[in-house]
């Protein structure tokens, strides 16, 4: 790093703001305004540039980048288009809450607001789906934006952040004297949690004769894994998860029933609508997790542990709100739990356990085993098998995102990369780029459809130009398999434009960007294809099955339902 | 309910928009904004009168204190406070010059301008006043209106400040 108090040019105090934040990888795309910062990285070799094949590319990956090592993830692409195509990742990255610093570059200062060539008015646009944003006036202010993005995107609730650089700034020259720590007036991050209220919650909570946990994102986010699962062990009580949540309590352990939901298990909605006290930490009660708000959790107390003050009673009316980081208000919980004298009613959590076990025995999930064709869910069951479930799993959006959340179960966080909130197609794969790049010598898998793949399929290259050994399990079912669900079950199977025709052939796709190819027609030839492609470790491997086009993910809360009121694959459940 | 909610935020070219693009982005309903430098002029001053059920004013108050830019804020109307709007309103006078007088009088405005036929007159008071005085000269000889929105401070010793 350069020392300080040095005159410099923007583009360089740029790259030397990012080293002094500790970034080693960088996304991005190159274009006329960033040709300053791209001349100054070329003469550094600390901070390694992937370059991507389109601008969403680059954000997805510097967000799988994220959720994996729970570091912010950087990503730089040019003003106007380059801009433009950011937006979808940073609206999937917003909605996630991912920590992330997309630096955009701007005409210079000079030509704003001229309908320059490549100019979009970038602050506008993303404003409504980052957490903050920022237009740099002045090289002066430079360094001091780059640190309060980055204190920005990485405290608090996360999110992402946008540094928009106009050209001239990055010419212009100053001293360079980047922030050891900086004070923002105006925001102020949430830590601990009320004391009082804790220990209400506790109270409530240890009252409970139907109790679950439900436990969301920012258990990730927060790195509270490891409370999270003491708190559900200490108590004994069942523990359900969000998409989001997944992986931050063992998905091996009794105590787990499953994700809920839309999709989720039987034993995990049943639980939830009869409970009497609901614990939901970090989660929002997004309208995929409740259903039907008015038939949501009839007869429960709600006790809400969340970072962030407006995610309380938003949907659902909460009677104790916990506002603070859930990593300090677990440890805070467990112990006041463990000092008091107070213990969970171990005569009414034995019964609850009883009739939990009851649903649980329904197999919720089961699928015909005997078919001619192959079924998603033994691809990713025996994925799951195969990778001793130790795999990083990144995910597109759709039926296969469904079934890999269902059937890869997680033992620990960050494991699990997939766009809950926006629900992105074309997240899987470049997500997949950014978790490789962090975890260079474990396995990542893309478990995808033949739908979101093409949707930023490009990356193929990329990971060629970068040697990103990704194994894609494409479960081809040759229809956009949710949407054609939907239309199976409330439109009366009028499967308008579902239907993917003139698909690529895939074999012929990978190999042609470098990659090897399988392809896999057969149930019998599941398991086998699977190891092979596997043990390609230092290859790029397109898995192509070719599913079964008439599966269903179940069990399914339609629209307008509640939790009581799931369809099976033989039908109503309740 | 209609609230008033006023606001101090850092007075940046961006902050406005965060403000008033939240309101549309979540379907809140602005009946009106006004926002100036305080005497510390790296700050403003916002106030915002809106209308919502309590959930949905808690919901707006939070989600503006969220904005990274906010700095403080209070929903006046949950203690007392006093409201004021100024208007200018342009009132042609060529039949009726001193019936619009004395109603300027009855109602406290003060007339800042005159031209041949027409009258300028500056009001201050709460929304309902100025509401009552408008429809008292009505529509047909109203030319020009020009309102500033509610401003509103707390009654008492409390205060909205850094």
């Amino acid at each position: 790093m350069a020392n300080k108090a040095e005159m410099m040019t923007g583009a360089d105090i740029f790259i030397n703001s990012l080293l002094a934040e500790g970034v080693e990888h960088i996304f991005g795309y190159p274009g006329g305004v960033v040709l300053h910062i791209y001349d100054s990285m070329f003469k550094q070799n600390k901070l390694q540039h992937i370059l991507v094949r389109h601008e969403q590319g680059a954000i997805h990956a510097a967000d799988g980048y994220a959720r994996s090592t729970g570091k912010p993830g950087v990503a730089l692409v040019t003003s106007g288009p380059g801009m433009t195509n950011a937006v979808t990742g940073i609206a999937t990255a917003y909605m996630d809450s991912i920590p992330m610093v997309i630096i955009t570059g701007q005409v210079p200062t000079s030509l704003i607001g001229n309908d320059a060539f490549q100019e979009v008015d970038s602050v506008g646009i993303s404003r409504p789906c980052t957490k903050h944003n920022f237009l740099v006036r002045d090289v002066k202010d430079l360094a001091t934006t780059i640190k309060k993005a980055f204190y920005i995107a990485t405290t608090g609730r996360p999110g992402p952040v946008v540094v928009d650089i106009p050209k001239d700034i990055t010419a212009d020259r100053t001293i360079f004297d980047y922030p050891e720590t900086i004070e923002i007036r105006s925001y102020k991050p949430i830590t601990g949690g009320d004391i009082g209220y804790i220990k209400q919650a506790a109270d409530m909570i240890l009252g409970a004769k139907r109790p679950v946990i439900y436990s969301g994102g920012g258990v990730v986010s927060g790195n509270a894994s490891q409370y999270l699962t003491e708190l559900t062990q200490l108590l004994n009580y069942p523990i359900t998860q969000t998409l989001m949540g997944l992986g931050t309590y063992p998905a091996t352990d009794r105590q787990f029933i499953g994700m809920l939901g839309m999709h989720g298990t039987y034993e995990a909605n049943m639980t939830m609508h009869d409970c009497d006290v609901l614990i939901a930490i970090g989660a929002r009660f997004d309208d995929r997790i409740t259903g039907e708000l008015e038939k949501f959790c009839p007869y429960a107390k709600v006790v809400h542990m969340d970072i962030d003050p407006a995610s309380i009673s938003k949907n659902v009316k909460v009677d104790v709100p916990v506002i603070g980081s859930v990593e300090h208000t677990l440890q805070d919980l467990i112990k006041i739990i463990r000092e008091g004298c107070a213990r969970p009613d171990f005569d009414a959590i034995a019964s609850w356990w009883q009739q939990i076990e009851e649903w649980r025995a329904t197999n919720c999930l089961h699928y015909d085993h005997d078919s001619e064709f192959i079924k998603p869910q033994d691809v990713l069951e025996k994925l799951y098998k195969l990778t001793n479930g130790d795999a990083f799993v990144t995910t597109d959006v759709g039926q296969h995102q469904m079934f890999a959340a269902q059937f890869y179960k997680f033992d620990r966080p960050r494991r699990w990369i997939t766009s809950g909130g926006l629900g992105t197609m074309g997240f899987g794969l470049p997500a997949a780029m950014g978790v490789q790049m962090a975890h260079p010598d474990e396995t990542v898998v893309c478990v995808t459809g033949e739908g979101s793949i093409q949707m930023c399929i490009q990356e193929l290259s990329t990971c060629k130009q970068f040697d990103l050994p990704i194994k894609i399990i494409n479960l081809n079912n040759r229809y956009l398999g949710m949407v054609r669900q939907w239309q199976e079950l409330f439109y009366d199977r009028r499967y308008s434009h579902t239907y993917m025709e003139a698909l690529p052939d895939f074999m012929k796709l990978a190999d042609s960007y470098g990659h090897v190819g399988i392809k896999v027609e057969k149930p019998a030839d599941v398991e086998a294809a699977l190891k092979e492609g596997l043990a390609l470790k230092d290859r790029l491997v397109f898995m192509d099955f070719i599913i079964d086009q008439g599966e269903m993910v179940y069990p399914m809360v339609a629209a307008g339902k509640g939790h009581h009121e799931m369809l099976s694959r033989d039908g109503g459940l309740s | 309910m209609r609230h008033t909610i006023s606001i101090l935020l850092e007075n940046e070219a961006g902050a406005l928009s965060q403000v008033a693009g939240l309101f549309s982005a979540r379907g809140y309903n602005i009946e009106s904004l006004t926002v100036a430098p305080t005497e510390d002029d790296s700050i403003s001053r916002m106030t915002i009168v809106t209308r919502g059920s309590e959930s949905v004013i808690d919901q707006i108050t939070k989600q503006l204190d969220k904005l990274i830019d906010v700095i403080k804020l209070t929903d006046l109307t949950a203690g007392g406070h006093i409201e004021r709007e100024l208007i200018m309103v342009k009132i042609n006078v060529t039949e009726s010059e001193s019936e619009v007088k004395r109603l300027v009088d009855i109602f406290r405005g003060r007339i800042i301008d005159v031209s041949d036929g027409t009258y300028t007159v500056e009001m201050t008071g709460t929304g309902d006043k100025i509401d009552a005085f408008l429809k008292e000269i009505g529509s047909a000889l109203i030319v020009e209106v020009v309102r500033s929105g509610v401003l509103g401070i707390a009654r008492g010793g409390d205060s909205l400040s850094m």
